[in-house]
Parts: C-alpha cells; sequence; structure tokens
C-alpha cells in the first residue's frame, strides 16, 4: 500500500478547501488520497431503550447519509480529471482519535481538515476536532481555513 | 362556590382511591400467599413468592459457582469497551445497555423502598438487602444471557429481546414449545400490569409526596384535595409527551440528568453519613445485630429477611425479567458477555444505592418516627437533619429518577403488548394512553393500596421467567462457562491484543445489525 494523505470531511465549505488542498498535494508527490466522514458518536452516551431497539438501522442510515451526501460528491468532483486514486471511508467515533486511527491504517503522511468556524463558548467546551487533532495525530496536521 | 368545588375535587382523589384500594387488595392476597410461621413467632408469615426469588437467587449463585463474583473483574473490562470490535462502532455498547438498565432500575425502590423495609422490618433489613443484592446478580445475569441469545431481530433491522422471546424460543429447543408460549403470554400479561404498577403508579404516587411534602405538606400549595390527580396530570402530559408524542429532546434531557442525578443522590447520602460520623459504627453494629435478632415486634429475624428480601428484589427487579429487555439490543456475537454486564446492575442498584439509602436512615433514627407514613418521607426526613434544603434536592432526584424509571416500563410494557397483541398503531397508542391513565390514578390514591397492587404484578413477573431459567439452566451455563474456559485460554483478546488477525468465534446470539437481512431500513425510519 502507497502512502497516503487523509481528509476529514464534514460536508462544510472549509472541508471542501481542506479536500482541495489535499488532492493537489497528492498529485503533486504521487499519493493515494483518502477521504474520511466520521459520524460523532461516543460509546458512553446515555440512551434509550427505544433508540438501542433501531441504533443498527439508525448507525447503516447515518453512515449511508455521510456517504451519499458527504464523500460521493467529493469523490466524483477530485476523480473528474482522471489522475487521482481516491478512496472514501465513513466511520463511526470521537472525529480526532477516528482520523488517527485511519491515518495509521492507511499510512497517511498528513491528515488534513477545515477550520470549522464555531463560537468561543462551543470550542471552550467540547474543543475543536483540529485542536484534538494536533495533540493526537502521530503525522502533520494541515489545517485548511 | 370555591368550597364545593374544594368538597368536589377532595373527593375525586377519594373515589380514585376507593375504587382502587379493594382491587389492589383482592390481588396482592391472591399474590402474597403466605405460610404462617407460628412456632418461631407469633404472627411471622413467610410469602411463597419471596421465597421464589431468593431460592433462585441462592440455586443459580450455587449452580454457576459464584458467576456474579468471578465475572466482576471482566465486566468491568467489557463496559469499558476493551472486548468492543471496532467496526462496531456506532452500534450499541455494554456501557450503553447497562446504563439504560440502570436508569430503568434506580426509581423509587431505591429511595422510598428501602424506607418501607426499615421502617416495618428495622435496621437489619438492609443487611438481607444486600444479602438480595448479591445473589441478585446471578439471576440478572442469567436472565441478560438468555436475553441475547433468543433476542429477536426484526425484517427491519430491530433488535430486541426479553423473557418472551427466551420462553417462546429457549423452551421450543427444549422440546418444551406449549409450555413455553404459555410462559410468554403470561410473562406479557404480568409485565402490563409491573408497567402500571411499580413502574408507573408507585413512581408517581411517590414523586407526589415528595413533591407536596416540600411544598408545605396539607397546607402547601399542592395541599389542596385533587392536587394528586393535577400533579398527576401534569406527570401524564410529560410522559405522554415523550412515548406518544415522540418528544424524544425531554427524554434525552433526563437520560443526561439521571446518572448525574444518581451520582448525586449517593453524594447527599454520603453528607448524611459525615454529619454523623460519629454514629458510623453504631448503625453498622445495629444493622448486623437486628439483622439476627430483632426485638421484639419485628416479628422475628423471617420477619426482617422477608422486608429486605422483597424491597431488594422490588428495587433490582432481579428475577422479574425485565431487565432483559433492556439489555438485548447490545451489539455483541457472545450472549455471556452482557451476562457479564448485567451482573453490575443489582450491584450499582441494591449493593451501592439502597445502602446509601438505608445508612441514612438507619443513621438519623427517621426509620422509628411513626408520625409520618413509610416512604419517601423517611428519607427526606434522614436528608433534613444536614439542612433545610435538603429534601428539595431529594424531590428533584425522586421526580426524575420517576420520570426515567416510568419511560423506561412504558417500553417494556409495549414490548410486551406487541407481542400480545402484534405490532400495530393501535396497540401501541393504547397501551401508551393507558399508562399516562395510570400515571393520574397512581398519584391520586394512598399509598397502600398502590405499593400492595405494585408489588403484586411485579413479583407476579418472577413465575413464568424463573421457571423458564430453571428449565434453560443448562444452556445458560454452557454460555457462560464456555465464554470463560475461551477467555482464560486466550481465545478471546482485548481489541489491543488481538493484533492483524482477529480470532473468528462463533456467533451464539442472533446476528444483530442490518447486514443481509435488509439493505434498506423501512421508510418509519425517523428523519433526523
Amino acid at each position: 500500500m502507497s502512502a497516503s494523505i487523509i481528509v476529514g470531511l464534514d460536508g462544510s465549505e472549509a472541508s471542501g478547501r481542506a479536500a482541495d488542498a489535499a488532492a493537489e498535494a497528492a498529485r503533486r508527490h504521487g499519493m493515494r488520497l483518502v477521504l474520511a466522514c466520521v459520524v460523532p458518536w461516543s460509546p458512553y452516551s446515555f440512551t434509550t431503550a427505544e433508540e438501542n431497539e433501531r441504533r443498527s438501522i439508525e448507525k447503516e442510515r447515518e453512515a449511508r447519509s455521510a456517504q451519499e451526501r458527504v464523500l460521493d460528491p467529493a469523490i466524483t468532483r477530485l476523480t473528474a480529471a482522471g489522475d487521482l486514486e481516491v478512496e472514501g471511508v465513513v466511520r463511526h467515533g470521537h472525529p480526532a482519535e477516528t482520523l488517527v486511527a485511519l491515518a495509521r491504517e492507511h499510512r497517511a503522511v498528513w491528515i488534513i481538515v477545515g477550520r470549522v468556524g464555531q463560537s468561543r463558548v462551543r470550542t471552550l467546551l467540547f474543543g475543536s476536532t483540529p485542536s484534538s487533532l494536533i495533540q493526537l495525530s502521530p503525522v502533520p496536521v494541515l489545517v485548511v481555513p | 362556590m370555591t368550597s364545593s368545588v374544594n368538597v368536589l375535587a377532595a373527593s375525586f382523589d377519594e373515589q380514585v382511591d376507593d375504587v382502587f384500594a379493594p382491587i389492589s387488595e383482592f390481588i396482592t392476597g391472591i399474590v402474597f400467599a403466605a405460610v404462617p410461621l407460628d412456632f418461631i413467632d407469633e404472627g411471622v408469615e413467610l410469602p411463597l413468592i419471596v421465597v421464589w426469588l431468593v431460592v433462585a437467587g441462592f440455586f443459580f449463585t450455587v449452580y454457576l459457582r459464584g458467576f456474579q463474583f468471578r465475572a466482576f473483574g471482566h465486566a468491568i473490562q467489557l463496559i469499558k469497551g476493551r472486548y468492543d470490535d471496532p467496526e462496531d462502532a456506532g452500534e450499541v455498547t455494554h456501557f450503553q445497555a447497562l446504563a439504560t438498565a440502570v436508569s430503568g432500575t434506580v426509581g423509587l425502590g431505591n429511595i422510598a423502598g428501602v424506607a418501607v423495609a426499615i421502617s416495618l422490618g428495622g435496621p437489619g433489613a438492609t443487611f438481607w438487602m444486600i444479602i438480595a443484592g448479591l445473589v441478585g446478580m446471578c439471576t440478572k445475569g442469567v436472565e441478560c444471557t438468555l436475553g441475547v441469545k433468543y433476542r429477536k431481530v426484526y425484517p427491519d433491522g430491530r433488535v430486541s429481546g426479553g423473557p418472551m422471546y427466551y420462553l417462546s424460543q429457549g423452551l421450543k429447543e427444549r422440546g418444551k414449545g406449549t409450555l413455553g408460549k404459555v410462559l410468554a403470554v403470561l410473562f406479557c400479561i404480568f409485565t402490563l400490569g409491573g408497567a402500571v404498577g411499580g413502574g408507573n403508579m408507585f413512581q408517581s404516587n411517590q414523586a407526589f409526596a415528595q413533591a407536596q411534602s416540600v411544598t408545605g405538606g396539607d397546607d402547601g400549595w399542592l395541599g389542596f384535595g385533587a392536587a394528586g390527580a393535577v400533579f398527576g396530570l401534569v406527570l401524564a402530559i410529560l410522559v405522554g409527551a415523550v412515548i406518544i408524542g415522540g418528544i424524544r429532546s425531554i427524554a434525552r434531557v433526563t437520560d443526561k440528568l439521571v446518572p448525574f442525578m444518581a451520582v448525586f443522590y449517593v453524594v447527599a447520602c454520603l453528607a448524611v453519613l459525615f454529619a454523623n460520623f460519629s454514629q458510623i459504627p453504631d448503625a453498622l453494629w445495629e444493622i448486623l445485630r437486628t439483622a439476627f435478632s430483632p426485638e421484639a415486634g419485628f416479628g422475628g429475624v423471617v420477619g426482617v429477611l422477608i422486608q429486605g428480601f422483597r424491597r431488594a428484589a422490588f428495587s433490582n427487579e432481579a428475577g422479574l425479567g425485565s431487565a432483559a429487555i433492556a439489555h438485548s439490543a447490545v451489539k455483541t456475537d457472545e450472549p455471556a458477555t452482557e451476562g457479564h454486564v448485567a451482573v453490575l446492575e443489582p450491584f450499582v442498584d441494591t449493593v451501592v444505592v439502597c445502602t446509601m439509602t438505608a445508612l441514612a436512615i438507619v443513621i438519623t433514627g427517621t426509620w422509628a418516627d411513626e408520625s409520618s407514613a413509610a416512604g419517601v418521607e423517611t428519607t427526606s426526613a434522614a436528608f433534613e437533619t444536614v439542612a433545610g434544603w435538603f429534601p428539595i434536592v431529594l424531590a428533584v432526584a425522586v421526580i426524575l429518577f420517576a420520570y426515567s424509571t416510568m419511560l423506561a416500563w412504558s417500553y417494556y410494557g409495549l414490548k410486551a403488548s406487541t407481542y400480545l397483541f402484534g405490532e400495530s398503531m393501535v396497540v401501541d397508542r393504547t397501551w401508551k394512553l393507558i399508562f399516562c391513565v395510570f400515571v393520574v390514578i397512581g398519584s391520586s390514591s394512598t399509598l397502600d393500596a398502590v405499593i400492595g397492587f405494585s408489588d403484586s404484578m411485579i413479583f407476579l413477573m418472577s413465575l413464568p421467567n424463573i421457571i423458564g431459567l430453571y428449565i434453560l439452566s443448562r444452556v445458560v451455563k454452557r454460555e457462560l462457562f464456555g465464554y470463560r474456559e475461551r477467555l482464560a485460554h486466550g481465545a478471546l483478546l482485548p481489541v489491543a491484543e488481538r493484533g492483524n488477525t482477529p480470532s473468528a468465534t462463533g456467533s451464539t446470539a442472533a446476528s444483530t445489525g442490518t447486514d443481509g437481512t435488509n439493505p434498506t431500513p423501512p421508510p418509519t425510519a425517523d428523519p433526523r
């Protein structure tokens, strides 16, 4: 498996720009591009019995929606020129941790994400994916504004 | 004019009680058929149903060689997710299944039920309650192993299980199909009763009692005649909003609050204990001493033991089968894993939370006070010895616990009614409406009538369930011991130690997930 670049996609404009930057880098260095969409999910959240009953269906639905709404358009756009090897992955989990796990699996040399503007309060409370990535990532992280 | 309205209103609560009390007494009389034990002490009676539950607990503890104690360490690793396949991210984890079940069981049984046990049986009831909790852990593990093993995967990908499925399927496998079907139907009927009784009326009754007492008792603004009905109506609307109206946001908020409330409740109990620090050794001694040699009037050791066991069973629901419904949706290939995790439920519920309540009540001595009805007010009085505002904290906890328990039981009842009458919108809505009506009846009735009915129905669930557990005991033993053997020989490794080739082990659980069964979910899937 050749070296790759991981892009975290969430459907936002910034993540679209991150994908463009990643595509350019991948062309220049002849690397694979892995587009990753992580559905935020925690194994320790509290759920009702009714939600648990439907969880498998929900998971499938979330994954399909991520594939159709986020990944497929991006893959179509980036492969249009025909000179790139692009792969899409949908995972459930903590966004930053999952991107790091994917980076290990795909022998990524970079992780590229978009900077999503969110309020200071939100960032203070929940952190942001780019800042947690910087703490966790074993490879260089590029944050695209 | 106002006075006549008041009289009318006052008589409403009484009317509800007049109609309901005789029904309750009749059923209680049958369920709690007791053997008089006059040779021990005058007036001591041994309710057979309590014997039934306790014998089952001890039988499985011996038969599975103290499984609940050996399972403890591995159960903690399982809920930490150390054995979860990363591929299963997004599915129901062991932690979530346990948390859902715990929020259903930690209810007023832990606050009011314990107070009833100690008021009637003396401090020694605490000791027997803990023992009942410890053996109940084993029964719970057995139920939940079976719950996962025989759970049902619907064509649309939903997963649910419970005693009705292991009774009908499991017994069929053992050549007792007809008996299995009969037991499953009986279980469902009793579950409907248990859901409106202990899972609903008892909760709303005690939530109202606490709300009334912190707002000034009979003279406060919840002191008027129909206050119970009004309070019940508000609660019924809140319950209905979630279960009928589908307003999930309310449920989601309480789901997040309940775990914090539970921790907070334990901390509050600890505060009561520390405020009376010097009396802790005395209280512990009192509990141990009266467990074996109670004072006259409590009806001998058996009387104390019965109170302890009865309230413990009411609180942790071990042997009743309800928890198997909540645990069954977990994502696992090994039914035994949920059996391990489930033993933690009575531990948290009875050994930790109930014991905290009991210690607070015994240490402050409020159990001996006969001026107020035994129940949540006893616990409230114990809390009041620390600070005047503590009962208000308790009231918030009580209402939240009551609410989450009601939501959980409405789901158990729904599963029972769809098993009995088939999956349809009519069945679904009818059940949920009936459930809401009983919220109002519960808060309008007296405690005795409600407790009698709640206990009867909830304990009746244990009849078909435990018969099934006995018949399926060899299946459970094979599952649990087989799993532990593979675990001991290193066939099952934590994910982190598995390396690149995960060991393929045959699944013995009904398969979860939509993989292969149905690639397209039904249109009923809620849009996000």
